[in-house]
């Protein structure tokens, strides 16, 4: 709707602007409503500030509103629009029970797994285990992220290969020492050589390097992990069963001095789902699923990327609600500041209605003069309010981002600022017309004789 | 019938009667009188007897109650609103006593606004016609001044180019000196007496007789009606500045000869 209120405002103003924009009486008028306004710079200031306000907020609210958009839409095109991502969570009443039992037992089991294979619109399915381990090649060795997974993986998370392939489904079945590494990890473990055909050691076994992984960008954090660029990067790809033999289904690690072991049977399920209408049911089931066998233990989360393009789109249907009232609001308000200022600037220069009038101007002469006033003080007015409105959007996420530590991203609207400006002017045109009207109504010989 | 000398203005019977709330004001009586071309009438009579009413009906600001007014040979008392102020913008120049320049706009653009409202495009031409005119009322160095920087005589002095910058079959004057010293307002009147010698006719409301001596023929009114109507002979012996009354006499009709915003008025105009 607002394009075309747009278009509509656009070609109302080329009609009343281009005539004028010829004639001298135009340019005359528009010059000597620029001289007024410096003239009476803080009282022009004064009653255009609700405009400035009026179309700030609507570019602010809009560039917040696009801005949250497109990073959801971002997000979701790299998390994939129809995958559902199930993933362990370690639960914060489980870390007492842990330290008495030695070991935290926790999250997803294969029994689950086995249970979300029996949905339906469910096309693939790809179990992730995640290993924190040291990856070793000769003397040199770097702090990585095992992750044991099929081969479907790849085509989930549309992983982009440097060299060699990815992991087959025979690597699995044979349970085969293999691994794909990820860009920075092959980086500094083969920093002159072509990693293909070396081997990295994990632990106490060695696994053939068959394929390398080419540079990865980063998904937002999700479902309460905190994964970065850096982390899929340095990823080693193994494959699950081969995991499932060699490492079973303990990790013990060292946390500040102490032992720390716990058992996760999968680190993450992601569920790959026919369309995306079907996302949701599945996701719906999945849920029951989960609350079902692991009851109040709330070690698992669920995240669905599709979730949060609806509530971006929610969130940005919200913004334009509000817009149209904080537009409509400033509109009155602005308005009603530009009549008031308008009706007294009538009354102040009576005399030199006369004067004009006695001079052979015409009534709409007259009109024309203080609605062209009235307008260059609301689109000015309305392009102030535009530049502080710009300046926000793009310092707003800079600002939240490293002093207030929030993700707030921005965008200009362009749209937004033909909406705003546009309103700016109609509202100049609005509420400029019954004080220009009461201008040229005047007796030019009452006029002459006002003091 | 054919008059012996053109006619600039003619009023046949006219009356004009404000109705107030109870009483009706009847300030002008029926009043019938011709105004030829080139002529400089001074409009004289007490406070009251309707000199202003009939100058602001001759300058079509008001529309008469009933009578005719023919400018020219147009009838102007059945025109709206628009044509009138048409009227104004091409045959009329105004000069009040209190000036009334428009404060935000230069001395050249006070000049300029009656050829505003004519629909003329500002060009060089016209720049050039109001500079000539500011040069011939003396003020050439004062161009980009506003009238807050003017003695009252200068602005008086802009006033009169700018009632002269449409070329008016008429120049109306309401006690365009009123407002001046002695000094000042025989300057003004020697340059209304140029203009008249150049071809301008004017018409001027005053209460002094030392004013009215200027003009070729003085009208007194009483309560709404002519009193007397004489031919004043003095002004014609009356001296003016010699070198100055030829060069302004020159430069005007210079300005005049030609011009291509001189737009007849009717057939009766020399
Ligand atoms: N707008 C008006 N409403 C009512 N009465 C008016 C109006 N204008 C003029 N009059 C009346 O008409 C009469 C003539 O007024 P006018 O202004 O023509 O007088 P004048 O001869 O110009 O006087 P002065 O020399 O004082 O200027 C006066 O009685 C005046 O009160
Ligand atoms: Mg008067």
């Amino acid at each position: 709707m607002i394009p075309y209120l747009c278009l509509l405002l656009g070609f109302g103003l080329l009609w009343l602007v281009v005539p004028l924009a010829f004639s001298d009486k135009g340019r005359r008028s528009f010059v000597l409503a620029l001289r007024s306004l410096w003239l009476h710079k803080l009282r022009s200031f004064l009653s255009v500030l609700g405009i400035i306000i009026g179309t700030g907020a609507v570019i602010i609210l809009m560039g917040f509103g696009e801005g949250s958009m497109q990073d959801a839409l971002e997000d979701i095109k790299r998390q994939g629009a129809t995958n559902i991502m199930i993933r362990s969570v370690k639960a914060s009443d489980e870390s007492s029970t842990a330290r008495q039992q030695r070991i935290a037992v926790y999250g997803l089991t294969w029994a689950d797994y086995e249970r979300m294979q029996t949905i339906p619109t469910v096309v693939r399915m790809v179990p992730m285990r995640i290993l924190p381990l040291k990856v070793h090649h000769l003397e040199r060795s770097v702090k990585g992220r095992v992750v044991a997974t099929t081969a479907d993986y790849a085509v989930v998370n549309k992983v982009q290969l440097a060299a060699g392939r990815f992991l087959s489904d025979e690597d699995d079945r044979y349970m085969a020492n293999v691994a794909v590494l990820g860009a920075h990890v092959a980086d500094r473990l083969f920093p002159f050589e072509n990693a293909l055909g070396k081997t990295v050691r994990l632990d106490k076994y060695f696994y053939l390097v068959v394929g390398v992984l080419a540079d990865r960008m980063a998904t937002s954090a999700v479902g309460g992990s905190s994964q970065t660029a850096e982390d899929f990067n340095d990823d080693v790809y193994i494959p699950m069963q081969t995991c499932r033999g060699r490492f079973g289904e303990k990790v013990v690690s060292r946390q500040s001095g102490s032992w720390n072991a716990e058992q996760v049977e999968l680190s993450q399920v992601t569920l790959t789902i026919t369309d995306m209408e079907s996302v949701r049911p599945a996701g719906d089931v999945v849920k029951d699923l989960l609350e079902r066998y692991h009851g109040t233990k709330a070690d698992w989360a669920i995240t669905i990327p599709l979730d949060r393009l609806e509530a971006a789109e929610r969130e940005k249907e919200r913004f334009v609600g509000l817009l149209f009232w904080i537009g409509f609001i400033s509109l009155f308000v602005g308005g009603i500041g530009i009549m008031n200022i308008m009706l007294a600037t009538v009354t102040e220069r009576t005399r030199e209605i006369g004067i004009r009038r006695a001079l052979g101007a015409k009534r709409r002469d007259i009109t024309m003069q203080f609605l062209i006033e009235a307008v260059v003080q609301t689109s000015l007015g309305g392009m102030v309010g535009l530049l502080v409105g710009m300046g926000v959007v793009f310092a707003g996420p800079w600002v939240s981002e490293h002093i207030f530590d929030m993700h707030r991203p921005a965008v200009l609207n362009v749209a937004s600022i033909f909406y705003s400006v546009g309103v700016a002017l109609l509202v100049g045109v609005a509420f400029g017309l019954y004080p220009a009207w009461r201008a040229s109504r005047l007796d030019p010989i009452e006029a002459l004789r006002h003091e | 019938m054919q008059p012996a000398v053109p006619l600039v203005a003619r009023v046949v019977d006219l009356v004009k009667n404000y109705y107030l709330e109870e009483v009706v004001v009847r300030a002008l009586r029926g009043i019938t009188i011709d105004f030829a071309v080139g002529d400089f009438v001074a409009l004289m009579g007490p406070s009251g007897s309707g000199k202003s009413t009939l100058l602001n009906l001759l300058g079509c600001l008001d529309r008469p109650s009933s009578g005719q007014y023919f400018l020219g040979d147009q009838d102007v008392s059945t025109m709206d609103d628009d044509e009138l102020s048409d009227i104004r913008s091409r045959y009329i120049g105004f000069i009040f006593q209190s000036y009334n320049l428009l404060a935000q706009y230069t001395v050249v653009e006070n000049i300029e606004v009656p050829l505003l409202y004519q629909g003329c495009r500002l060009d060089e031409r016209t720049r050039e016609r109001c500079l000539s005119l500011a040069e011939m009322v003396g003020l050439g160095d004062r161009l980009d001044h506003r009238p807050m920087q003017l003695s009252g005589g200068q602005q008086q002095r802009v006033a009169i180019a700018r009632a002269l910058v449409n070329d008016p079959h008429v120049i109306l004057a309401d006690e365009p000196t009123g407002n001046l010293d002695s000094r000042t307002s025989d300057e003004i009147m020697q340059l209304l007496t140029q203009l008249n010698r150049a071809g301008k006719t004017i018409i001027m409301v005053t209460h002094e007789n030392d004013i009215a001596a200027w003009a070729r023929r003085i009208v007194r009114m009483r309560d709404g009606h002519v009193e007397s109507d004489v031919r004043n002979d003095r002004s014609t012996d009356r001296p003016a500045p010699a070198a100055h009354a030829a060069g302004l006499t020159a430069s005007a009709n210079s300005l005049w000869g030609g011009d291509p915003y001189r737009q007849p008025l009717g057939n009766d105009r020399p």
